[in-house]
């Protein structure tokens, strides 16, 4: 993924990785890690918390959490690749498109999702993908990472009927 | 008129000491006979009373009717027959109305409306001073030969102490009390509840005990000067009833009456900014309700008496501080009265008898509060186990200013008669 | 859960718990990042329709409330009303029903008597945020000092803050006092006898009779501003007298064992109740408590309009984002 990232922003000279939360700026930061050893350079990261941004904030839920928002100075001119851990309705990279034009005018925006699960409700696709699973809407998807749950793992949770949670 | 026979009750009058099942009779408006198994006169109506009380009909020294002024919120005849509802054969309407009563035509129109109704009695109350205004002194010799039975400038303190002592040497020459209410205007400011723990957290402006306090031991300070007979309305503090047993113990001429209200709840009812928990002098504090119990037992206190203060709903339907002080208590006394004191073991049946009835005639010398042969027919009768739920928009009141709704009582009026005659039910 | 969190309105902190007021504090953080941005706007509120109410003059608690609202992408109207509804003839129950009938969601209120919030939110079903009502809570004011506090010092709990001045006409000092004692701070107050009101220490607060014991004993002061008027009803004799005995000056605070943090409600009246010197010293935290306003009242406003229980759960079962 990270060699298809290299590849996407035609070299590292503007590029900047910005993780959604949760568990996205762990990816980020991971990817980076990677590039940065082959590549030998220093990449600016940043992380987007896209809560105040939904499209739905009557349906937060009664105890909503913001995380933190923190991206590099300027953006202008840069070609950030948003990394998300699962791709799903499109609507949380919406979000962060939104967030991100905020804070400056990027030359480009990539999306690199380390799993796509299908489902879109608005026309949007990752530009690099670590793996697409085939699940169904009423499935859940999660994935696990080690700086967050204690372990790498992705897991296909079939929910039998149409209600959510187990 | 019909005499009227009332039968196998059980008949309490404190006046006598009488406390046992017998029948009343009253023919020609008056008390006729007690006695047991009595005849039934020829065209007498009779009323089975088996199980229920037959007692003097209650007296309130102390309602206001508002009419003239406030016709909106009462008239005279609206709250006689919510004074009869309650059980209450009499009583004596503050002058503080619009215009204030303290000339002879306002107390004769007061007599005049009170016939008309037919309902309780309502003997007026003068003003001490024209206009209320506290500086000079209303024609005290006029208005009791119209009909007026003691002065007040209540809703107002008599201010200063030279008219009150002036009102106290004067009245005696007609032998009335000057009923005062008990309070430093500058103390009471801008208070609005009892000055206590209650408001500061609601952050709201508090009236010291103190307030009423002052005037208190002024009072008495000035009915002993005087020989004067002050009447104190709806005492409120531990310390009032402090300074009126030292008074009485002095032998000084000073009564003293106490709410309903003011013996069954404290600030703490004021929660939520309830506006039916604002009145003056404000519900104060568990250690005040002790107090006043025990003086009401003991005598200290002579009486009780409602300070019934009807309100429209959206005056009281405001900003605390914004709503005027007062609650209707015409219609919940007596239920309170044996809920609370008598079923709380505080009095028994022929005190709270005592106090509702008998006291209240002897201190303001008003006929009633006796079933002596002759006395006149104004009898009430009531349930002492009935339980009824209190409900405002059932009151015959105008007003439902009242902090007790939903509330739960025993004891319930069945039937009152004034002058021999059944006044309510209507 | 079938309520909301925080209920349908903020009307002070004597209600709220513990857990209640730091979820308040934390939500608080990442609104303050939103004040740092160059765009300093977030689409959350967007549609929303939220009046300022203001039944008394107030230009930066007004003012406050608005940056907030708008930094939320909220509709605001602000509304200035005469004082009592007897002044201006309309009841506050008129008031609240014409609301209403123009679907507003949410109302901000400062009115003079004191249960005013209250008496309109337990009125209309829009949420209603109390900016100060009467003598008896401005519940914003109190977290955002909580915030700007634990900032300062990582923490509440055990905490030594004294607050200064007119207790007992002050709303900010009993909206302080609720939120101290319940994230476990040590409150005290200090100002002359005719200006605390009875029962305090009922409360659980320590009453300092002198300005320099309170500066021996605390880690902050919150000086509240004295007003004219107090002298004109007779509390105190004058203001010079008042800054003579109690006011907070550099040559007190030399004499403190520790450097103490200094937080105002503003407006200041200089050289009455505090030092021009100490107000713009290094100790005084007042610009950082406007700032902090702003994000607690954005908080605020974000948690009271969300966090519908039953749509959350609707939302899950169309099987969206993990939402977390």
């Amino acid at each position: 993924m990270s060699r298809e990232i290299v590849q996407f922003a035609g070299g590292t000279d503007r590029l900047v990785l910005v993780g959604i939360q949760r568990r996205g700026p762990e990816l980020a930061h991971r990817l980076a890690v990677l590039i940065e050893a082959k590549e030998g350079v220093s990449l600016p990261r940043g992380t987007l918390d896209i809560t105040l941004y939904r499209d739905d904030v009557g349906t937060i839920g009664p105890k909503p959490v913001v995380g933190e928002t923190h991206l590099p100075h300027d953006l202008d001119g840069t070609c950030i690749m948003i990394v998300d851990d699962v791709l799903f309705t499109g609507r949380t990279v919406r979000a962060a498109m939104d967030e991100l034009t905020d804070f400056g005018r990027p030359a480009r925006i990539g999306l690199c999702a380390l799993i796509d699960r299908g489902g879109r409700e608005l026309p949007i696709q990752a530009d690099v993908v670590g793996k697409r699973v085939d699940a169904r809407p009423t499935d859940r998807v999660d994935v696990l990472l080690a700086e967050v749950d204690g372990r790498d793992a992705v897991e296909l949770v079939r929910v039998r009927g149409g209600g959510a949670g187990d | 008129m019909k005499p009227l026979l009332i039968r196998g009750g059980r008949v309490i009058d404190p006046s006598q000491h009488h406390d046992a099942v017998a029948d009343v009779l009253i023919a020609d408006g008056r008390i006729a006979e007690v006695g047991q198994g009595l005849g039934v006169p020829d065209g007498a109506e009779v009323m089975e009373a088996r199980g229920k009380v037959v007692a003097p009909g209650l007296i309130d020294l102390h309602v206001h009717l508002r009419e003239p002024g406030r016709e909106d919120v009462e008239t005279i005849a609206t709250g006689a027959r919510a004074a009869a509802a309650g059980g209450f054969t009499a009583v004596c309407a503050m002058p503080n109305t619009d215009p204030v009563t303290d000339n002879q035509a306002a107390v004769g129109f007061i007599v005049k409306q009170a016939q008309a109704a037919g309902a309780a009695r309502v003997y007026p109350i003068a003003a001490v001073s024209l206009g209320q205004k506290g500086q000079q002194l209303a024609e005290f010799g006029e208005l009791v030969g119209a009909g007026a039975v003691a002065v007040s400038d209540d809703g107002h303190p008599v201010v200063s102490s030279h008219l009150m002592r002036m009102a106290l040497s004067y009245a005696r020459t007609f032998g009335i009390p000057v009923a005062d209410h008990c309070e430093d205007p500058t103390l009471k400011a801008k208070g609005v509840m009892h000055e206590g723990l209650v408001a500061t957290r609601l952050g709201l402006h508090g009236i010291p005990a103190a307030a009423e306090e002052i005037m208190v031991a002024r009072n008495l300070l000035l009915a002993e000067l005087t020989n004067g007979h002050v009447h104190l309305c709806h005492m409120s503090t531990r310390g009032s009833v402090e300074l009126i047993r030292r008074a009485k113990d002095k032998g000084i001429p000073v009564t003293a009456e106490v709410t309903p209200h003011h013996l069954t709840l404290t600030d703490d009812a004021c929660e939520g900014y309830n506006t039916n928990a604002k009145m003056n002098p404000p519900l104060r504090e568990a250690a005040d309700v002790r107090a006043l119990r025990s003086a009401l037992k003991d005598g200290t206190i002579d009486l009780i008496a409602t300070d019934h203060a009807p309100h429209h709903y959206d005056a009281k339907e405001r900003e605390f501080d914004d709503a005027p002080f007062g609650i209707v208590g015409l219609e919940t006394a007596l239920g309170l009265g044996i809920t609370e004191l008598v079923d709380g073991g505080l009095l028994t049946l022929p005190e709270l008898i005592d106090r509702m009835s008998v006291a209240p005639a002897r201190v303001f010398h008003l006929p009633g509060g006796t079933l002596k042969r002759g006395a006149p027919g104004d009898v009430v009768v009531f349930d002492p186990a009935a339980r009824w739920r209190v409900d405002p928009e059932q009151f015959l009141s105008k007003s439902r200013n009242t902090p007790y709704a939903g509330r739960e009582l025993t004891g319930r009026v069945v039937r009152t008669v004034v002058r021999g005659r059944t006044v309510h039910p209507g | 859960m079938t309520e909301r969190f925080l209920g349908k309105d903020l009307l002070g902190l004597e209600p709220l718990t513990a857990d209640q007021i730091r979820f308040i504090l934390d939500t608080a953080e990442p609104f303050k990042e939103v004040s740092e941005r160059a765009i300093k706007k977030v689409p959350t509120l967007r549609g929303k329709t939220i009046v300022n109410l203001f039944f008394e003059a107030s230009t930066r608690t007004r003012i406050s409330f608005e940056f907030a609202e708008k930094r939320l992408s909220a509709d605001t109207v602000n509304v200035a009303a005469a004082g009592s509804s007897v002044e201006k003839g309309e009841t506050l129950v008129d008031t609240a029903r014409n609301l209403e009938a123009m679907r507003i969601d949410m109302v901000v209120m400062r009115h003079p008597a004191s249960g005013a919030a209250r008496f309109l939110a337990d009125r209309i079903n829009s949420n209603v945020i109390n900016a100060g009502d009467g003598t008896h809570e401005h519940p914003t004011q109190g977290l955002l000092d909580l915030l700007t506090l634990r900032d300062q010092f990582g923490r509440i709990e055990g905490l030594k803050v004294c607050i200064c001045g007119d207790i007992l006409h002050s709303r900010v000092a009993r909206s302080n006092i609720w939120g101290l004692l319940k994230l476990g701070a040590q409150v005290a107050v200090c100002g002359p006898v005719s200006l605390l009101p009875m029962g305090i220490e009922d409360l659980g607060v320590t009453v300092f009779r002198r300005i320099e014991d309170a500066i021996q004993w605390a880690d902050a002061l919150n000086v509240l501003r004295l007003q004219l008027e107090r002298m004109h009803g007779g509390y105190i004799p004058s203001l010079r007298e008042y800054n003579r005995v109690f006011g907070v000056t550099v040559e007190r605070l030399e004499k403190a064992p520790k450097d103490l943090v200094i937080l105002h409600p503003g407006p200041m009246n200089r050289g009455v109740e505090i030092d021009s010197r100490v107000a713009d010293g290094p100790h005084s935290m007042i610009l950082g408590q406007v700032t902090n306003g702003v994000a607690v009242r954005m908080a605020v406003l974000y948690l009271l309009a969300g966090g519908r229980p039953e749509m959350a759960e609707a939302a899950k079962g169309r099987a969206g984002e993990v939402t977390e």
